[in-house]
């Protein structure tokens, strides 16, 4: 058994309901039907209710977040706290973007690689090399941070966002590796890279034009995983870049972070923060699920 | 000699710039930090004297007010309730969902929606539903309990000094249930129909198939889970700095570290970080190193 071979078939995927057909209609299995579906609706109702919150008060306008009726519809509905933290957000939005899909793109590809190599065209201490490697996803941050932040500088990275997609795209590479080993040792039978060495094809045309052709599946997961956490992260923003030039989640938190803030266009702002992850995940569920099951190495 | 070279070598060569990228600044600016933290670079200027490991002393036995033993404290208050919370949900949800619901897919799909959105923007809503004012002024949270006349549920939420980090876990369960539920999901998926046949066959009761079959064949997805669980707990820091900002009261280790920067006190900083790096790996190296046997059995 294992979530590792998910890449390929998440479990997203419908599975038959055997047991539905041998299910009777006894007044047991109905309080216990009864009693499931209660469950599952209060805990839909629990989990949907900060976006409840978020939606709501971001139709808001700022004068009318008061302490009575906060959780009321809004007297008035009015985009003025959309506009608010959109003009707060803007700039930031874009760089995000400019840092998050070069992220999902190199970190990719070194994952596909290094996933190759390490699954079919292995070499004595692969396993070793790739236990070393996967280590670096588990490591807190904090313990890089420090020499990193000099490094960065040392080596010429121009501040801001050049500096954060090196950063993301070094730190993503143990997991884009973990996903494209399992992806390729799942769906790649050994006998095809076999019979490709036999041809006398070497390391690098055999990864053209055997695996790479059917990579898409491990590409998808991967550029999601990677575009979501670069758009997500907090950490190496805060420490490596500013509200001038990093990425949106900094801006976030300055326009929610005050001792009193305007709920209204903070909440209008993490929306727009959360847009786009969300759109990736509604869309394309099935693979994000699959980046997600990766992170869990093995069972 | 020539012909290992040729056979391994492109390979090697192929994976090589990820593994020099991930010795410098993985396992290079490890050795780094840990080289700071034995030094008494204690400001901007620093004297970058070699000190041992006074730095470690000082934390534990020295710290202004036991600042970092209050830190560790709230970490576990904080670890412990997320990780229980987790776990319980995840496998509630899994089981209600196991069992066959109409319109799983949905369901699903809500209980995992959270985790596609950053702690920083769910830290937004969440610090205006923990609103720790109460009667006549309370919001958030305590506001639907006192429209609900359950007053006595109205609490101060992560403002309480002695628990309120248990609070704080609050966000943190919300956002990885769904996490934890797609891991359970896929484990009962993994589990081949005729076990629960047989088990059917033999006449066991419902209750006798999840206790005596289902759950102990989930048991390797309980322990990936919780590793991963648990190494995100110990990294806490974006969730807190959104809800409540760096303070005292909700001050853990990987907060304490970000605070300890700005003071330009980059020793202290690091002997944090090391003891922080420490922790996560006493729990997954072993897991790394049990998973790479798995597999070599498999």
């Amino acid at each position: 058994m294992t979530t590792t071979s998910n890449v390929a078939a998440p479990p997203a995927t419908p599975v038959p309901q055997h047991r539905s057909a041998a299910r009777r209609r006894t007044p047991a299995s109905m309080a216990g039907a009864a009693v499931k579906y209660t469950l599952v609706l209060l805990f839909l109702i629990i989990v949907l209710m900060p976006a409840y919150v978020l939606v709501v008060t971001s139709f808001k306008s700022g004068s009318e977040i008061g302490v009575s009726g906060q959780w009321d519809l809004p007297e008035r509905w009015t985009t003025e706290s959309w506009a608010k933290a959109w003009s707060a957000l803007r700039p930031s939005f874009l760089r995000t973007i400019e840092l998050a899909v070069p992220v999902a793109l190199i970190s990719s590809l070194l994952g596909a690689a290094n996933g190759f190599v390490l699954s079919r065209w292995r070499f004595p201490g692969a396993d070793v090399v790739f236990t070393l490697i996967l280590f670096g996803m588990f490591i807190p941050y904090q313990a890089v941070m420090i020499p990193l932040r000099d490094i960065v500088t040392t080596i010429g990275l121009p501040p801001g966002i050049p500096t954060l997609i090196f950063v993301h795209s070094v730190y993503g590479i143990p997991i884009c590796t973990l996903i494209f080993r399992n992806y390729y040792a799942t769906t790649v039978p050994e006998d095809i890279v076999e019979a490709s060495r036999v041809d006398g094809a070497g390391l690098l045309r055999t990864f053209r034009s055997v695996i790479l052709p059917v990579s898409i599946p491990g590409f998808v997961v991967t550029i999601i995983w990677q575009f979501t956490s670069a758009w997500n992260d907090f950490l190496f923003a805060i420490f490596l870049s500013n509200t001038r030039n990093g990425p949106i989640t900094i801006a976030l938190n300055a326009l929610a972070g005050a001792q009193s803030p305007d709920y209204a266009a903070a909440m209008a702002g993490a929306l727009i923060t959360s847009l786009p992850t969300l759109v990736v995940y509604i869309l394309l569920g099935r693979w994000f699920i699959g980046g997600l099951m990766a992170g869990s190495v093995k069972s | 000699m020539t012909k290992n070279l040729r056979r391994w070598g492109p390979g090697l060569l192929l994976l090589s710039p990820s593994l020099i990228l991930l010795a410098v600044f993985v396992y290079g600016l490890i050795g780094w930090t840990v080289k700071v933290s034995l030094s008494d670079q204690h400001d901007a200027l620093g004297s970058k004297g070699f000190v041992g490991l006074d730095n470690y002393v000082y934390l534990f036995t020295e710290d202004i007010n036991g600042r970092f033993l209050h830190s560790l404290r709230n970490l576990a208050v904080f670890t412990v309730v997320f990780m229980v919370g987790t776990m319980l949900t995840g496998l509630l949800w899994a089981f209600l969902l196991e069992r066959g619901v109409r319109g799983e897919g949905v369901f699903r799909t809500v209980y995992l929606f959270p985790m596609a959105v950053s702690f920083v923007a769910s830290g937004v809503v969440w610090r205006w539903l923990m609103n720790p004012s109460t009667g006549e002024r309370a919001g958030g949270l305590n506001a639907i309990f006192q429209s609900l006349h359950l007053d006595f549920l109205q609490s101060e939420w992560w403002t309480n000094p002695q628990w309120g980090m248990s609070a704080m876990a609050m966000p943190a369960i919300w956002q990885l249930s769904g996490y934890v539920m797609a891991l359970f999901l896929a484990g009962f998926r993994g589990i081949p129909n005729e076990l629960r046949e047989a088990a059917a066959v033999d006449g066991a009761s419902t209750f006798q198939l999840y206790r005596r079959v289902l759950f102990p064949q989930l048991t390797p997805v309980a322990l990936s889970a919780v590793i991963i669980i648990g190494h995100m707990s110990m990294k806490m820091f974006d969730l807190i700095m959104s809800v409540s900002g760096a303070q005292w009261l909700t001050e853990v280790p990987a907060v304490y570290v970000w605070q300890a920067l700005l003071t330009s006190d980059y020793a202290k900083a690091a002997a944090i970080s090391v003891i922080l790096l420490l922790v996560v790996a006493v729990v997954v190296v072993p897991y790394l190193v049990y998973t790479d046997r798995q597999e070599k059995r498999a």
